[in-house]
């Protein structure tokens, strides 16, 4: 199991251009679509957790899939993987990529990386929407759950709330509206 | 003198935990004014040339930062020692809110807000796709990259891993750019730098 988790976190922290969400499609397809560690509402459970935690998105959610697989060792074991490859790059090749930093090679691999990263996220998206029962048709718990979905992305986007409160607000509206 | 010197690194990048809270946009500012202002250890353009560099390699950039800084000032002892300093406070309250999450989860209340927070999460990652995209997506090419990307996930999922189509897209944009260059009309490879400032804090974009 440790095993099988140093290599998918290291896997994922070497695609992991852009940051923590940028992750989000690989471990979807690793963590519940071939290793089946968890479900869809497990992973989106874990997700939430790493967003209301202080630290890097990534970190937080190899810590949160190594430890619920395999205790506080597996929780070490993902995060050194997560962190290793760009610790590794870093190492190797750190005074170069502040020498060519901006180098066109970089800059055209960006190009093309970034928009496909967009895309998977965008997907990413749409399949946590599918988890969260915002895809099944016209019943009221759907749309209940598009409307707090819709609230958080203006929480998100138009008023700059911080990713903590909206997750917090939005708890204390499940809580009175399904508990 | 070593020793010391990794503890300073250690214990400066440890007290840097709190400002990465819910992913740390604000960590970059504070990585400048640590490191320049007070400790005096790099001068700002080599802070800024280190950030820049830090978000052209995977991981976060503010971790990354970390690692190179630490790198620049102790080597390798260094480096582990910055990224030690900025992950232990995160982990360790990952790890607790996990264990409090475990014990109360079945509780009717708590799985309640889990069901709402599900939707939430949808939106964080919605979020997290129109912040790299707007960045991201500005002409033709890119815009067909994006497309690409979603249409092999969503027609051939299961089939297709994503670390393929990351790797893809970087080899994707990398011809893209030769074959333009050599048809004599060169693609803009970066939105243009001026609106890159209008919408300001483009690096720290990169850290949610």
């Amino acid at each position: 199991m440790l095993l099988g988790l140093f290599v998918v976190f290291f896997l994922a922290g070497l695609v992991s251009f852009g940051g923590g969400y940028a992750m989000i499609p690989f471990i979807q397809e690793e963590v519940l679509h071939r290793r089946h560690w968890m479900d869809a509402a497990q992973l989106a459970d874990v997700i939430a957790v790493a967003g209301m935690s202080p630290g890097p998105i990534a970190a937080n959610i190899a810590a949160a899939v190594g430890y619920q697989k395999a205790g506080l060792a597996g929780a070490v074991v993902a995060v050194t993987a997560v962190v290793l490859p760009s610790f590794l790059v870093i190492l190797a090749a750190g005074k170069l990529l502040v020498r060519h930093r901006g180098h066109l090679l970089t800059k055209s691999a960006f190009y093309g990386l970034r928009p496909v990263v967009t895309g998977m996220i965008a997907w990413a998206a749409f399949t946590f929407a599918q988890y969260a029962g915002m895809t099944e048709g016209a019943t009221w718990f759907a749309l209940s759950q598009f409307l707090i979905f819709a609230g958080s992305l203006w929480a998100l986007t138009r008023l700059h709330k911080h990713p903590f409160s909206v997750l917090i607000l939005s708890g204390l509206v499940g809580a009175a509206l399904y508990g | 003198m070593k020793a010391g010197r990794l503890l300073a690194i250690f214990w400066t990048f440890l007290r840097m935990g709190p400002f990465t809270f819910g992913g740390g946009y604000a960590l970059i500012p504070v990585i400048e004014r640590e490191i320049v202002a007070k400790r005096r250890w790099l001068r700002e353009e080599e802070v800024a040339d280190i950030v820049t560099a830090a978000s052209s390699i995977p991981g976060a950039a503010g971790v990354n930062s970390a690692a190179f800084i630490g790198h620049r000032l102790a080597g390798v002892a260094g480096a582990a020692a910055a990224l030690l300093g900025i992950l232990l406070p995160a982990f360790c309250i990952m790890i607790a809110l996990l264990l409090v999450y475990v014990r109360i989860k079945d509780h009717p209340k708590i799985e309640g807000a889990f069901t709402a927070i599900r939707a939430t999460v949808v939106a964080l990652i919605a979020y997290a796709a129109f912040r790299i995209g707007r960045n991201a997506v500005f002409d033709f090419i890119t815009g067909a990259f994006a497309a690409a990307a979603v249409a092999l996930l969503a027609l051939g999922g299961g089939y297709v891993h994503p670390f393929w189509i990351v790797v893809l897209g970087a080899a994707g944009g990398i011809a893209a750019v030769k074959i333009r260059t050599r048809l004599g009309r060169p693609a803009r490879l970066d939105k243009k730098e001026k609106e890159k400032e209008e919408e300001r804090e483009p690096v720290y974009d990169y850290m949610i």
